[in-house]
C-alpha cells in the first residue's frame, strides 16, 4: 500500500508541476508584463527596457520559470506589480478568508448532502426524492450570482436578517466576518450540496439493488441493519471522490460568490488582479488553487483506499 | 426419511405488467409440495420461471413482479402474505438460500467471519459467547482448510469455489430446515463443481435437510436430487422421481432436453430441439410446447392440458404420455466425424508462448521489462486442413488466449504461428495481410456481446462482405440472404435488431458473419457455452453441417468435455497454459490419458442418476503457472515425486498420434487407470 | 431433421429512432415543460427584435427606476430604459454564443475522446494527464486569461468556450468508448481487420452518441452559466447591449428601492436553464442513460 501512496504522491507532484508550467506559459503569452502594468502609459522605449532589466524580465523564460517555481516551493511568491508588497502576505490574508468561507460551507454542506443523498436514494421515485432531486438540479446549474441575488433580496432587503455585502477588509480578524458570511455560505452550500447529493443518491440506488443487498434480505437481516451495515459503507465510497472534486471547485470557483458579496477572499483578489493586470499575483493564485485541487484529490484517493478493502489488496496497476 | 409437507406451493401465478399494460405471467398455476427430507431438483432453461419459483418459496419477489394468484406456504403459513418481521425470522432461520453467484452475493466490505457471525446472531440458536467457535465449525463443515485464515479475509480474496463454500456455510448457520439452491455451481470449473456437489449431497444426507435445487444442468441435478421437476414456459410439465425422469421421462420436452445433452460416450451429435419457448404471455390457448412437439395433435392446440398422474408415479402435463415415451432420445445414423484422412497441416503452432503481464509505467520509465512466468508456454500443435481440433481446459488453461493469438488480437512472446502458404503470421491484426485476415475468422462466446446492438442483421453481415469482397447493393443483399439460409435463418431476419432475436438465433448470425468471409479456419471460442442446452445441440449440428459442406477447419474451444467430444476429430487438453495431452478424440477420452484428463473426465456430471463423479484433483486455486516442471504438479493425484516439479514432462507416444506429456510411462498409466471413472466414458448408455 | 427455419416473431414496423425518442420525451411532464421553456426562449431570442416595444438604448430621464405601469410593463432601469425590451432581447447574445459553441465543444471533445478511448497507449496516458491538469484550474481563471488577452467579442468567446468546455467532453466520450471497446463486437471488428477510423465510425460512434447528446445539453447549460457570469462580472458583453448578466449586475445597486429591475432577467435566465436541464433529464431517461455519473463543469 505504501508503494501505491508514493506513486500517487509523485503523480500529484508531477501534475502540479505541469500545471505550473501551463500557468507560466499562459501568463507569458499575455500581452504586456509586470513592467507595462507598473509603468502604464509610460511603458515604452528606454524606460520600459530599463524596468525590464531591473526586474530581470529580459532573461529567457525558462530561467524565470525555474526561479519562480523554486521560489514558490520555498514560500516566496514574488512581488505584486500593483503595490510592490510581497505576494505571499497579501495572498496569505485572503487565503485565510477563503478557507473560512470554504470551511463553513463544507461543515454545513457535507453532512447535509450525505443525509439528503441517502434519504433520496432510499426513497427513490417517491415524492421526497422527486422534490429534492429537482431542487438539486436547479441549485447546481443556475448561476451562483442569480442565486445570490435572489437570496440577497429575500434575506437582506425584504427580511432584513443579514447584511447583503461584506464590509470587513482583507486583514480583518475572522470574527469580523460574521454575520456577513451567512449568505455567501448559504449560496455555496446550496450548490455543493446539490452536486454531492446527486452522486450519493445514485450510489445508494446502485448498492440497494445489488446482489449482496438482496442476499442480506434473504438472510433475514432487518432493513435498517442492511442499510447501515451492508449498503452505506459501500455506497458512500464514491462520495469521497465527489467531495474532493467539490472542495477543489470551492477553492477556485467561489470567485463569483466572493465578488457578489464583496468578500475579501482569494477569488475576489484574483479578479481584481486580472483587471489590474497584476500578473505575478495571478500566477501565484493560479498555482495555489491548482496545488490545492491536486492535494485534495490525492487525499480523497488515499481515503478511498483506506475504506475500500478491494483497492488495498489489488496489485498496483499502471495508472 | 420423508415426512410431512414442508413447502407447499398452491396454484401460484406470478407476473409483471408489460409495456403495453398487459399482465404477463412468469409462473402459471404452480402446484408443488416438498416433503421434509426430500431433495427436489427444479430443471428448466432460461425463461422457464424456475428462479422466480425458488425465490417465491422464500416469499421473495424481484422488483416489478407481483402475485397474480395462489400461495407459497412454508410450514403452513403463506410467505407471500406475511409481514416482513416474521419473514425475517423465517428467512435464514427456517429456510435458507445458497445463491448463484457467491462472489456478488457476499458483502464486499465485511470479512467472512463477520458475515457468518451476523447470520448466527440473527437466528439465535447459539449463545453469543459460542459464536466464534461455531463460525470455525461451520467453515470446517464445508471443508475449508484453515478456517481461521478464511474468517479474517474479504470475499474478493477468495476463489470462486471458496466463496461458494462460504455461502453454503452461511446458509447452514441458521440451522434451517430447508435449503434453496439457485444454480450454485454455475460459473465454477468442472473439477470444483464436482467437489461442491459432493459436499451438498453429503450435507443433504447427513444433516437430513430438505433441499430444493434449481438448475439448468441435468447432470448436477442427477447427482444431488431424488426427485425432479421439469419446468417450461412458467409451468411444471413433469414431476417424478429422479431415476424415471432422467432415463424415461413422460413429456416430449423433457425427452427432447435429455436428447440434446451431449454425453461423453456418444459417437453421434446430440439431437437438436428446434424452436424456442414462448415469451411470457405468449403461450396461446393450447399446450405451451405444441409448436416444438413432434407428437402434437389437434386437441393439444385447443386447450391447455392439466397435470395428470403417470402410471409409474409422478405427474406430467402431456396428454399423450405413452406416445411421448416412444420419442427417441438418441440419434442414430451419421457418426461424428468423417473418417476420411485430412489434408496438409493448415496451422502450425511451434513452441508458442504468450505473456499477459504488462510492464507498468514506472518499469517502462526505468527500461525494465519483467517477464514472469508466461501465461501460455511450449505449445506445439499442428492442425490439418478440414479437421476439428478441440481445445479443452478449465479457467486459466489459456485456451482462449491461444485462439486470440492465432486471430492476431494478442501477440506471442515466443514461438511462431505458421499458417498455410503464408509462413509465419505477424503478431497482430494490424500487421497482417488482408487475405490472412479473411481466411481466419473468430466466433465469440456471448452473442449478446459480439453483435453491435444498434446494427441490423443486414448491417452486421454487410461488414465482412464489404470488407473482403467489396460487395454492395443487390449483390450484397443476395449474398447476405444466401448466408442466412445456410445458417437456417430466413431473409426476413435482415431488418431485425439483435435484441429481437433469441440467444440461439444471435449465435447463428455470428456464425453466418464468420462464414460470410469464406474462411479456411474458423476459431470457435466457447460458442455454445452461453446458450441453453437445447439450443446448444442445434448450433453444434449447424457447425458440423457447415464444415462438411465447405471443408472448413475448426479450432473448437470449450470447457465442456462432452460438447468437445461431440464435434472434434482431435482433442488437446490444456492446463495452466501448457499442453497435457493431444490425440484423436476417442483416444484422449479413454485410457491411457494424462492424470489431468482423468480428473476432468471423472468430474463430468452426466445426467444419469446412476453415475457418480470421481473426485481426484484437490480443489485449490492456482494463481499462476509453476515456473518449471509439470503444470499439474500441485494437484496431481498421480504425482511421482520431485521430478514433476523440476523437469518438463517428456512427450510419451501412445500410438496413432496420441501424445501424453507426463513423467509416468504409458503402460503404467494404462494399468493404473483401469479402475478409475474412465469407465463412464466408454460405457454405452442405457436407452 | 426439420429444415430448422424458426418461426418469425411478429414485429411492429420499425419507426425512426429519433421520433421514438422525442415521443418518449414528450410523454413525461419534465420533457414537455423543458422543451417548451427551451423553445420559447430560443424563439424569443430569434424574433424579439421584431416586436420589442421600445429601443433598448432609449433612455428616458423622466422615468428612472419607475415601477411597472401601463407604458413600461416591467418598469425601467436606472437610465430610464424599458426593462421588458431589454429582457426579451437580453438572451440573444448569450444564446447565440453558447448555441454555436456547444456543438463545437461536443464535436471536438467527442471525437478526441472516442479516438483516445480506442487508441489507448502512451498518447492516451499523456493527454489525460494534460486534461487533468487543465481541469485543475478554475474555469473562470481560464476564461479570464483568454478574455484579457484577446478581448470580449463573439469571435473570442465562441472558440474559447468551445475549447474549454470541450475538455470535460473528452473524458465522457473516452469513458463511454472504453466501456464499448471492451465489448466483443468491437474486438470482432478489429479481428476482421477493419481500420481504426472505420471502427470509430461504424461501431463506436452510434453507441457513444447517446451519452454525447445528453452531455451536449448539459454543456449548453454550463456555458450559459459561464457566459452570464462573465457578463455579470463585467468581462463579457459590453453596455449598452442588453444582457441578462449585465442587467442583474446593474440591478444590485438599486435592489432596496427598485427590486423589479432584477426579477425579469432572473426569471428569464432561470427559465432557460431550468428548461435545458429538464430536457436533458427527459432525454437521458428516454435514451436510458444514468445521469448522475456525468462530470462537473
Amino acid at each position: 500500500m505504501l508503494r501505491i501512496f508514493i506513486r500517487r504522491l509523485l503523480l500529484g507532484i508531477a501534475t502540479v508541476a505541469i500545471v505550473s508550467g501551463i500557468i507560466f506559459a499562459a501568463v507569458e503569452a499575455l500581452p504586456g508584463d509586470a513592467c507595462t502594468a507598473i509603468l502604464q502609459r509610460d511603458a515604452s522605449g528606454e524606460r520600459l527596457s530599463n524596468c525590464r532589466r531591473e526586474l530581470g524580465l529580459d532573461r529567457p523564460a525558462v530561467t524565470r520559470y525555474v526561479e519562480w517555481a523554486s521560489g514558490a516551493v520555498r514560500g516566496d511568491l514574488g512581488i505584486s506589480a500593483h503595490n510592490n508588497k510581497p505576494i505571499a502576505s497579501l495572498v496569505g490574508d485572503r487565503l485565510k478568508n477563503t478557507l473560512l468561507l470554504a470551511g463553513c460551507s463544507l461543515a454545513l454542506g457535507i453532512p447535509l448532502a450525505l443525509f439528503l443523498g441517502v434519504l433520496t436514494g432510499l426513497r427513490r421515485d417517491r415524492f421526497s426524492d422527486l422534490a429534492l432531486s429537482t431542487i438539486a438540479i436547479f441549485a447546481m446549474t443556475i448561476p451562483e450570482f442569480v442565486t445570490a441575488t435572489v437570496l440577497i433580496f429575500v434575506f437582506s432587503i425584504w427580511l432584513g436578517w443579514v447584511p447583503g455585502i461584506v464590509t470587513a477588509s482583507a486583514s480583518a480578524p475572522l470574527s469580523a466576518f460574521f454575520p456577513g458570511i451567512a449568505l455567501p455560505v448559504l449560496v455555496l452550500t446550496m450548490v455543493m450540496t446539490a452536486h454531492i447529493m446527486r452522486t450519493v443518491r445514485s450510489s445508494v440506488i446502485d448498492v440497494m439493488s445489488s446482489d449482496y443487498v438482496q442476499m442480506a434480505t434473504l438472510k433475514g437481516v432487518p432493513y435498517w441493519q442492511i442499510v447501515f451495515r451492508h449498503a452505506l459503507p459501500n455506497a458512500l465510497l464514491p462520495a469521497i471522490n465527489v467531495i474532493a472534486l467539490t472542495v477543489g471547485w470551492l477553492l477556485g470557483g467561489v470567485v463569483v460568490v466572493e465578488k457578489v458579496f464583496n468578500y475579501p477572499g482569494l477569488g475576489h483578489y484574483m479578479i481584481d488582479s486580472i483587471s489590474d493586470r497584476d500578473l505575478p499575483v495571478v500566477q501565484a493564485i493560479a498555482l495555489i488553487v491548482a496545488a490545492a485541487y491536486v492535494g485534495v484529490n490525492l487525499a480523497a484517493d488515499l481515503l478511498a483506499m483506506a475504506f475500500n478493502p478491494r483497492l488495498r489488496t489489488l496489485k498496483a496497476r499502471s495508472p | 426419511m420423508t415426512g410431512d409437507v414442508l413447502i407447499d406451493v398452491h396454484n401460484l401465478s406470478i407476473g409483471f405488467t408489460g409495456r403495453s399494460g398487459k399482465l404477463l405471467p412468469v409462473l402459471r398455476n404452480i402446484d408443488l409440495g416438498v416433503r421434509r427430507g426430500e431433495t427436489v431438483g427444479i430443471v428448466g432453461e432460461s425463461g422457464s420461471g424456475k428462479s422466480t419459483l425458488a425465490l417465491a418459496m422464500m416469499g421473495y419477489l424481484k422488483h416489478g413482479l407481483r402475485v397474480i394468484s395462489g400461495q407459497s406456504l412454508f410450514g403452513g403459513h403463506d410467505l407471500l402474505a406475511m409481514p416482513s418481521r416474521d419473514l425475517q425470522r423465517i428467512r435464514g432461520g427456517k429456510i435458507a438460500l445458497i445463491p448463484q453467484n457467491s462472489g456478488q452475493s457476499l458483502s464486499p466490505n465485511l470479512r467472512i467471519g463477520a458475515q457468518l457471525t451476523e447470520s448466527l446472531a440473527l437466528h439465535g440458536k447459539v449463545t453469543s459467547s459460542s459464536i466464534p467457535q461455531r463460525v470455525t465449525e461451520l467453515l470446517q463443515q464445508v471443508r475449508l482448510p484453515d478456517p481461521a485464515a478464511i474468517a479474517i479475509r474479504y470475499p474478493h480474496e477468495l476463489s470462486g469455489g471458496q466463496q461458494q463454500r462460504v455461502a453454503i456455510a452461511m446458509a447452514l448457520a441458521g440451522d434451517p430446515e430447508a435449503l434453496l439452491l439457485d444454480e450454485p455451481t454455475t460459473g465454477l470449473d468442472v473439477t470444483t463443481q464436482a467437489h461442491i456437489l459432493e459436499l451438498l449431497s453429503d450435507i443433504a444426507v447427513r444433516l437430513n435437510k430438505t433441499m430444493v435445487y434449481v438448475s439448468h444442468d441435468l447432470g448436477a441435478i442427477a447427482r444431488v436430487c431424488n426427485r425432479v421437476v421439469v419446468m417450461y414456459a412458467g409451468e411444471i410439465v413433469l414431476d417424478g422421481d429422479a431415476t424415471t425422469a432422467l432415463t424415461n421421462p413422460g413429456h416430449p420436452y423433457a425427452r427432447g432436453l435429455l436428447a440434446s445433452i451431449p454425453r461423453l460416450g456418444d459417437t453421434t451429435l446430440p439431437m437438436a430441439l428446434e424452436g424456442r419457448p414462448p415469451p411470457p404471455g405468449g403461450a396461446g390457448t393450447g399446450c405451451s410446447f405444441v409448436d416444438r412437439c413432434v407428437i402434437a395433435e389437434a386437441p393439444c392446440r385447443a386447450e391447455r392440458p392439466d397435470l395428470q398422474p403417470l402410471i409409474a408415479g409422478g405427474r406430467t402435463r402431456c396428454r399423450l404420455p405413452d406416445r411421448a415415451e416412444s420419442i427417441p432420445t438418441k440419434r442414430h445414423g451419421k457418426p461424428v466425424s468423417a473418417s476420411g484422412s485430412f489434408g496438409e497441416p493448415l496451422v502450425r503452432l511451434s513452441n508458442l508462448a504468450i505473456n499477459y503481464a504488462q510492464p507498468s509505467v514506472f518499469d517502462q520509465l526505468l527500461g525494465r521489462n519483467p517477464q514472469g512466468v508466461p501465461t501460455v508456454d511450449r505449445i506445439d500443435i499442428d492442425i490439418r486442413q478440414g479437421e476439428v481440433l478441440g481445445l479443452v481446459g478449465e479457467s486459466g488453461s489459456g485456451k482462449s488466449t491461444i485462439l486470440k493469438a492465432i486471430a492476431g488480437l494478442v501477440g506471442p512472446s515466443a514461438g511462431e504461428i505458421a499458417y498455410g502458404t503464408f509462413g509465419a503470421l505477424s503478431a497482430t491484426v494490424e500487421q497482417r495481410r488482408p487475405e490472412q485476415l479473411r481466411d481466419i475468422q473468430l466466433i465469440f462466446q456471448n452473442p449478446d456481446e459480439s453483435l453491435n446492438p444498434r446494427h441490423t442483421i443486414e448491417q452486421i453481415l454487410a461488414q465482412p462482405l464489404q470488407l473482403y469482397f467489396g460487395l454492395s447493393g443487390d449483390a450484397l443483399r443476395e449474398r447476405s440472404i444466401d448466408i442466412l439460409e445456410r445458417v437456417r435463418l430466413g431473409a426476413h431476419y435482415l431488418d431485425r435488431l439483435p435484441s429481437q432475436l433469441s440467444g440461439g438465433e444471435k449465435q447463428r448470425v455470428a456464425i453466418a458473419r464468420a462464414f460470410a468471409a469464406e474462411p479456411r479456419l474458423v476459431l470457435c471460442d466457447e460458442v455454445t457455452s452461453a446458450l441453453d442446452v437445447s439450443v446448444q445441440a442445434a448450433v453444434l449440428d449447424l457447425l458440423d453441417q457447415l464444415r462438411r459442406d465447405s471443408g472448413t477447419t475448426y479450432i473448437f474451444v470449450s470447457h465442456d468435455l462432452a460438447v468437445v467430444r461431440a464435434l472434434s476429430d482431435r482433442v488437446a487438453v490444456l492446463y495452466q497454459g501448457r499442453l497435457c495431452e493431444i490425440g484423436p478424440a476417442a483416444a484422449v477420452y479413454s485410457r491411457p490419458c494424462h492424470p489431468y484428463t482423468e480428473a476432468l473426465i471423472g468430474a463430468v456430471l452426466e445426467p444419469d442418476p446412476g453415475s457418480r463423479p470421481v473426485l481426484m484433483a484437490e480443489d485449490i486455486m492456482e494463481l499462476s503457472p509453476p515456473a518449471k516442471g509439470c503444470p499439474f504438479q500441485r494437484r496431481c493425484h498421480r504425482k511421482v515425486g520431485s521430478i514433476c516439479e523440476s523437469t518438463t514432462p517428456p512427450q510419451r507416444d501412445a500410438g496413432a498420434g496420441h501424445v501424453i506429456h507426463c513423467h509416468i510411462p504409458i503402460d503404467e498409466l494404462t494399468s493404473a487407470q483401469t479402475l478409475s471413472a474412465l469407465g463412464n466414458a466408454v460405457r454405452p448408455h442405457v436407452q | 431433421m426439420s429444415a430448422g427455419l424458426t418461426a418469425p416473431v411478429p414485429m411492429k414496423a420499425r419507426t425512426s429512432r429519433l421520433s421514438a425518442v422525442i415521443r418518449e420525451m414528450l410523454s413525461r411532464p419534465s420533457g414537455c415543460i423543458g422543451l417548451f421553456l427551451v423553445i420559447a426562449n430560443v424563439a424569443l431570442a430569434l424574433f424579439s427584435p421584431f416586436f420589442a416595444p421600445f429601443d433598448f438604448k432609449a433612455m428616458n430621464a423622466n422615468a428612472i427606476l419607475a415601477p411597472p405601469d401601463s407604458t413600461h410593463w416591467l418598469g425601467t432601469d436606472q437610465l430610464g430604459r424599458d426593462i421588458l425590451t431589454r429582457t426579451i432581447l437580453g438572451g440573444r447574445q448569450a444564446i447565440l454564443v453558447t448555441a454555436i459553441a456547444t456543438p463545437l465543444a461536443v464535436a471536438w471533445g467527442g471525437l478526441l475522446g472516442i479516438y483516445l478511448g480506442l487508441a489507448g497507449g502512451r498518447l492516451d496516458d499523456i493527454l489525460m494527464r494534460v486534461v487533468d491538469a487543465f481541469l485543475a484550474l478554475p474555469w473562470i481563471l481560464k476564461m479570464l486569461l483568454m478574455i484579457v488577452t484577446f478581448g470580449t467579442g463573439i469571435g473570442v468567446l465562441v472558440p474559447t468556450l468551445a475549447f474549454f468546455y470541450g475538455i470535460p467532453v473528452i473524458r465522457i466520450a473516452r469513458a463511454a468508448t472504453q466501456n464499448i471497446v471492451a465489448r466483443d463486437f468491437v474486438l470482432a471488428a478489429r479481428a476482421r481487420g477493419h481500420s481504426r477510423v472505420s471502427i470509430m465510425r461504424r461501431e463506436l460512434f452510434g453507441n457513444v452518441l447517446d451519452a454525447l447528446m445528453v452531455e451536449g445539453a448539459m454543456r449548453w447549460s454550463w456555458m450559459l452559466l459561464a457566459f452570464t457570469s462573465l457578463s455579470f462580472l463585467g468581462f463579457g458583453v459590453s453596455p449598452p447591449t442588453p444582457d441578462w448578466g449585465l442587467m442583474i449586475a446593474d440591478s444590485r445597486n438599486f435592489m432596496a428601492i427598485a427590486p423589479w429591475q432584477a426579477f425579469a432577467p432572473v426569471i428569464a435566465l432561470s427559465s432557460l436553464i431550468i428548461g435545458i436541464n429538464l430536457t436533458a433529464d427527459a432525454l437521458a431517461k428516454a435514451l436510458g442513460i444514468d445521469r448522475a455519473q456525468t462530470a462537473v463543469h
